[in-house]
């Protein structure tokens, strides 16, 4: 009944970065049993050598050179395209600079466990996959895949009760949210007869020219979809978990979260929308609108509420899960543009854009909350913050530069995510959208350019903190500042990577 | 070979390593340290532009694009269309800058190892030197016009570090307080009048861009040897595989015709004919357009090659420390602006009116400076208005569409002129060691009362006309010297060298250069009925025989005679590192001008070294450089000109002077009202400032003072706004204020309190809650996604 695949037709070697991955992450598995407690620094310098040499292969496949000789792998599941790339690249940069935040931390708070990084490596694993999955239930399983460590993660800080609590609503959220996920896959299964993207597209079209029955489900069936997808990327209205679990999480973990969850959650977004929905009429040449409105929708309020609440926050880490809402907001406009006819391609360029600054910059503003929790109790709150530039300049300056970056100051790398995202929105005609969305960020400059001002121009009270940094630490600071302030200055080195993208299917 | 011209990213690259380890390592390296990087990095430079000339020569001249490493998209917007990459180009035009900026670049920067010893600041120096390089050389390699800008405004911005490199230097000046004040009032002075220029030179790019839709001179592969009907006639047979080449390449344009550089563009425009540009509703003819272009350049290089009416910088730049004025006011950063025309004689040559202007610009600039430069005392200020009256023999050259002989004269130039200046900071050097010397063993002959603090290792320079009661000692006015020769022998020597090649005395490198120019002019004249052509011959003769006196002057009052102080008795000659330098730049000025181009027609030498050698190098860029015959009437003529002006210069200069010397020897007969005008450089600054920046300044003040301040903030904000508002919201404020909306905004506010708290009630931290909120979520959006067919379905 079932003829085995030969190793050639599943092309494994198209899927080398996630490949490699995969085995480093059982290989440090076995490895860690082996690595006695107080050395547990070895297993942080291997997971950082998988991800490393993954990064290599991937940064490789993104310029152009070719690692096996199909488009897809596993029989059509696994698609290695300049996408596939890009996400993978993002993940695994978000992956190493995690990692190198954690490690002193996890030392300091005395959680140093060697599951944290085989975890940390799953879930990266995860965000890579869900970037290049044009399977339904692939889709799926890499949602998990990155989801259930991160479940795990939150609650990493055993016996701290809010870490717990955190790990179990979004445990019980994120259950929840999958239950949608696997409805929703159904559904559009039963309207479609097909898991793989482009069969459903091709499908779609059909069902949703003629009458029928089938577009109920079909719709329904999107609409699951798309909700599953916002609660993992902490849209508006299902964002509820984000503040307390990035509160009660470890520092760590949040900043790698936070970035890693949206560049899954997103690509497999921009994949299930654009390439599989992006319902485009044979005889009308133009998209049919089954979920621009909606993702507008889901943006707008995003946008509104992660920006206005932020201002009212006095936590910084509550303030930044607030702030990383909105930024889910931008990324949304982004994707609300691929619901226009000819705009799919610059739209998911633009989100990936987005998602390259935003890895740097948030990860780095995370670093300096981990910095700054160093001689501080665990919460640090806005007050904590006056002062510094005077006892640690260049962790203030660093903290200006993510800051900057954040509201999307130019010669930063958020102004160039920010310009993309715009320019998309301009292209599909959603100029409120966008208007929106600038009204958004001068918002934002409220809370971010404050946090600017306590730090230099507020004489604080504020116990000192060393600028001496532990290396780890210190290198990811540098790495994520440089990073920021030079993805902004030659953006070129982001948008060669992006500008091969593509993923609707026609209309381009 | 061909993989060499990749190489040339290298001679911006190492200058740039260079200055950055200067920057951050220089103090460390100490003085021995940070002068060696700094040499190093010019020297390899140099040996990279050494190669890129063989590969060029081995290439048969085949021009190369190489794109830049790193930067190489570093504009690019490709949904806007617009493209501008950072490519080089090697041709042989830019090999030719990159071997004089490197080359005289190297001596100089050997020099000022000497010159600047002991200096506090001696690493900073090298570094502006070093970055100088890097722009210099990315003007004058970059493939398109914005590059050239980026390296245009650097050398600018280098320009003006350097000229204010002494900007806190004590002791007094007579007119702006401070010397160091007067030197930075100098560097600022260079800086804004160079923003006039490139504005001009924006306004030729936007509109070159608007144009062309590219700013690129040429594409890759492209080849710029076209065939038209204007190329100059093959008087010198090329060999026969170049020539087929030429042709073969100029048929594969032909074909294959999709998208040109600028100048192949506007080549293929001009042969057509009529070919319109759009401005919104005006069309306008393509041959005006370039006259807007060409002109708008023409702006542009009157500021960097200092001609009328943007040369008043130069004069002033003397300020910066003397390699300074050699490098970058004398042999390079100076010359740009005539580079630029001769890269774009595509579009100059095609443009009558502008050849018209730009002549006589050049020969009006080359005549008054040349004037300004007989009466002046500071032995820099003489130089300096040389130069400028130098560079305006190569812009009337560029007029004439002379634009080999353009960059002949500008080759041997950047020789002489840097031999000149070196020299000059040669002697100032003495003058100063000879004057502490003489000061510290109480020779003081004169019993000048001297300022005790400006007696210190760093140099006193500064410009001034004060005569000898004044308290400051002026190493550079040439009243102070007389007798040089016999303590400064090499200086001496290789300065004779520089002034007879500067006065245009056979076989000196300014005597094959001038000429050529000269003789072009002729031909242009006598032979094309042109009236660009008699004016050039008439005026530059008179220029070039000013040019003789005022060298021979100099001469006369710095070597001959007695000396004239006790500085003068005491100077010694400088140390190796200065004098080397000064030798080697002596023989180039020697040998350069008939060794690379000795004319056509000229006995012994064309057999010897080549007939227009170089030339004939030039055109394998310069697509409308043509060799020059060489006149022998106007050569005898004009060198018949420079002897009798030595001789009568020598007649008045070399008898004994009076000591102190207070005055020019035609200060007291009846040339006196002449001497004063040149002395007074013609009014030429008291003119701007009284009819521009005075004015400018009033106009200023009376906006800020009287239109802004007392208009429009006391009487317009404070009287009309302000109490009008205060009354107003007196009247407001209590009864509608305090009564209605206090009322309705605390109530709003408790409003949004309580929705606040409502708000903050749903993020109770209960997954129960959570759920509930995750669901009507899902609602809202399964019924926006519906909402469509639900209309279609009901009808709706």
């Amino acid at each position: 009944m079932f003829s085995t695949p030969t190793f050639d037709e599943l092309n494994i070697w198209a899927a080398l970065p996630m490949m490699a991955l995969a085995f480093g992450t059982c290989i440090l598995l076995v490895a860690d049993l082996f690595i006695p407690k107080d050395k547990k620094v070895y297993t942080a310098v291997l997971a950082g050598i998988g991800l490393g040499v993954s990064l290599l292969i991937a940064l490789l496949q993104a310029s152009g050179v070719e690692i096996g000789d199909k488009s897809t792998a596993f029989e059509g599941i696994f698609v290695v395209d300049q996408f596939t790339h890009v996400v993978n690249v993002i993940s695994l940069m978000a992956g190493i600079i995690g990692i190198m935040v954690s490690y002193d931390y996890l030392e300091r708070t005395g959680t140093e466990r060697g599951e944290f990084y085989t975890l940390i490596l799953f879930s990266t694993l995860g965000a890579m996959l869900m970037g290049s999955s044009r399977n339904l239930v692939m889709i799926f399983i890499a949602l998990e895949l990155l989801s259930i460590p991160l479940y795990i993660l939150s609650g990493f800080r055993r016996p701290m009760l809010e870490s717990e609590e955190s790990a179990m609503k979004y445990f019980l959220l994120g259950a929840f949210s999958s239950g949608f996920l696997v409805y929703g896959i159904a559904l559009i299964y039963g309207a479609t007869g097909s898991f793989e993207l482009v069969n459903v597209w091709q499908t779609a079209v059909d069902i949703l020219e003629g009458e029928g029955a089938g577009q109920f489900t079909l719709l329904i069936g999107i609409a699951m979809v798309l909700i599953a997808l916002g609660f993992k990327v902490g849209a508006v209205p299902f964002h509820m978990w984000q503040p307390d679990v990035y509160q009660g999480a470890p520092t760590p973990v949040t900043a790698f979260m936070s970035v890693t969850a949206k560049t899954g959650g997103f690509a497999a977004m921009l994949r299930v929308l654009v390439t599989g929905l992006a319902v485009v009429s044979a005889s009308q040449g133009k998209a049919i609108d089954v979920w621009q409105d909606s993702v507008q929708v889901i943006a707008v309020l995003t946008l509104i509420l992660g920006n206005f609440v932020a201002i009212t926050q006095t936590d910084l880490k509550r303030m930044l899960a607030y702030s990383s809402i909105a930024h889910g907001g931008y990324i949304l406009i982004a994707i609300a543009a691929g619901g226009t006819f000819g705009v799919g391609d610059s739209s998911a360029q633009a989100a990936l854009v987005y998602l390259m600054a935003y890895t740097f910059t948030n990860i780095g503003a995370f670093a300096v909350v981990i910095a700054l929790e160093r001689n501080e109790r665990n919460t640090i709150t806005l007050n904590d913050t006056k002062g510094l530039a005077q006892h640690s300049p260049l962790l203030a300056a660093a903290m200006t530069i993510f800051m900057l970056s954040l509201t999307g100051v130019p010669l930063t790398a958020g102004f160039i995510g920010k310009f993309f995202v715009f320019k998309a929105a301009l292209e599909a005609n959603l100029e409120v959208l966008a208007v929106i969305g600038v009204l958004g960020s001068v918002v934002s400059a409220y809370y971010y350019l404050r946090i600017i001002v306590n730090m230099y121009m507020i004489e604080g009270d504020a116990h000192p903190v060393a600028d001496k940094q532990p290396l780890a630490l210190r290198s990811a600071l540098w790495l994520t500042a440089m990073g920021t302030l030079i993805l902004g200055i030659l953006p070129y080195i982001m948008t060669d990577l992006a500008r091969d993208v593509t993923l609707a299917i026609v209309g381009r | 070979m061909e993989g060499f011209y990749s190489a040339v990213s290298l001679v911006v690259v190492v200058p740039l390593i260079g200055m950055l380890i200067n920057l951050f390592f220089g103090k460390k390296l100490g003085e021995k340290g940070a002068g060696f990087i700094a040499v190093s990095a010019s020297a390899f430079a140099f040996v990279v532009a050494l190669i890129l000339w063989a590969t060029l020569v081995d290439q048969h001249y085949e021009p190369a694009i190489v794109n830049a490493p790193l930067i190489h998209s570093w504009i690019s917007i490709p949904s806007a269309g617009i493209d501008i990459p950072w490519q080089f180009r090697v041709d042989t035009l830019s090999v030719t800058m990159m071997l004089v900026v490197t080359g005289v670049g190297t001596l100089i920067h050997i020099y000022a190892t000497g010159y600047m010893h002991g200096d506090e600041r001696f690493p900073r120096f090298f570094v502006y030197l070093n970055l100088f390089l890097v722009f210099m050389l990315i003007l004058v390699t970059g493939n398109n016009l914005l590059v050239m800008f980026v390296g245009w405004e650097g050398v600018g911005l280098c320009s003006f570090l350097l000229i204010g490199f002494w900007f806190d230097k004590p002791g007094k000046h007579p007119t702006e307080g401070t010397v160091g004040w007067a030197n930075s009032n100098a560097a600022r002075k260079a800086f804004i009048v160079n923003r006039i220029g490139d504005f001009g030179l924006l306004m030729g790019i936007f509109l070159t861009f608007w144009t062309f839709g590219t700013l690129d001179y040429y594409k890759p592969h492209e080849v710029i040897h076209l065939e038209h009907d204007e190329a100059p006639p093959p008087v010198f047979a090329v060999e026969g595989a170049e020539g087929e080449h030429a042709g073969e390449e100029a048929a594969h344009v032909e074909s294959g015709s999709e998208i040109h550089g600028i100048f192949t563009q506007a080549e293929l425009w001009f042969e057509e004919g009529n070919h319109k540009v759009t401005f919104g509703s005006i069309d306008l003819d393509f041959d005006a357009v370039i006259t807007l272009i060409t002109l708008f350049f023409l702006l542009g290089a009157t500021g960097k090659s200092a001609q009328i009416p943007l040369f008043v910088w130069l004069p002033d730049a003397m300020a910066g420390p003397t390699p300074v004025s050699a490098l970058i006011h004398a042999a390079t950063m100076v010359t740009a602006g005539i580079y630029m025309m001769v890269r774009s004689n595509s579009f100059f040559y095609n443009s009558d009116l502008t050849s018209f202007v730009v002549t006589i610009i050049g020969i009006s600039t080359a005549l008054a400076a040349g004037f300004m430069a007989l009466g002046q005392w500071d032995i820099k200020k003489v130089l300096a208005y040389s130069t400028v009256s130098q560079l305006g023999f190569m812009v009337a050259a560029v007029g004439l569409g002379a634009y080999a002989a353009a960059m002949f004269h500008l080759v041997t130039h950047a020789f002489f002129k840097a031999l000149l200046f070196l020299g000059s900071g040669s002697v100032i050097h003495a003058m100063e060691h000879g004057h502490h010397h003489a000061h510290e063993h109480g020779h003081d002959e004169h019993g000048d009362e001297h300022d005790e603090h400006a007696e210190h290792e760093t140099h006193e320079e500064h410009e001034t006309h004060t005569h000898h009661d004044d308290h400051e000692f002026d190493p550079q006015d040439m009243r102070n010297m007389g007798g040089l020769r016999h303590k400064m022998g090499l200086t001496y020597l290789t300065y004779l060298v520089g002034g007879l090649a500067l006065a245009g005395i056979f076989p000196f490198a300014g005597f094959w250069s001038k000429d050529e120019i000269i003789a072009d002019a002729f031909t242009v004249g006598f032979d094309e009925g042109e009236l660009k052509g008699y004016l050039a011959i008439a005026v530059l003769l008179a220029a070039a025989a000013m040019t003789a006196f005022y060298t021979w002057r100099q001469i006369c009052l710095v070597f001959f005679g007695k000396p004239r102080t006790a500085a003068a008795e005491h100077a010694p000659e400088s140390s190796a590192l200065m004098t080397t330098p000064l030798a080697i730049l002596a023989i180039g000025t020697f040998l350069i001008g008939f060794i690379i181009n000795a004319p056509k027609g000229f006995p012994l030498f064309g057999w010897l070294f080549g007939e227009h050698r170089f030339t004939l190098f030039l055109e394998e860029s310069v697509i409308h450089a043509h060799a020059g015959s060489f006149n022998w009437f106007m050569a005898i003529l004009a060198t018949g000109i420079a002897l009798a002006m030595i001789g009568i210069a020598d007649s008045i200069y070399r008898k004994p002077m009076p000591i102190p010397m207070e005055k020019d020897p035609l200060e007291t007969g009846q040339y006196q009202p002449l001497f004063a005008l040149s002395n007074a450089k013609l009014y030429w600054d008291e003119a701007y400032f009284k009819y521009i920046v005075y004015p400018f300044q009033g106009a200023a003040r009376f906006l800020a003072n009287t239109i802004d301040w007392d208009f429009w903030h006391n009487f317009f904000h404070d009287r009309i706004i302000g109490q009008g508002f205060q009354g107003a919201a007196d009247v407001i404020s209590q009864p509608i204020d305090r009564q209605v909306v206090d009322k309705g905004f605390m109530s709003l506010a408790t409003g949004v309190l309580a929705a606040g708290s409502r708000l903050r009630k749903t993020q109770t931290g209960y997954v129960r809650t959570y759920a509930l909120s995750l669901m009507m979520g899902a609602l809202l959006v399964i019924v926006i996604i519906l909402l469509p067919t639900l209309r279609d379905l009901l009808g709706i």
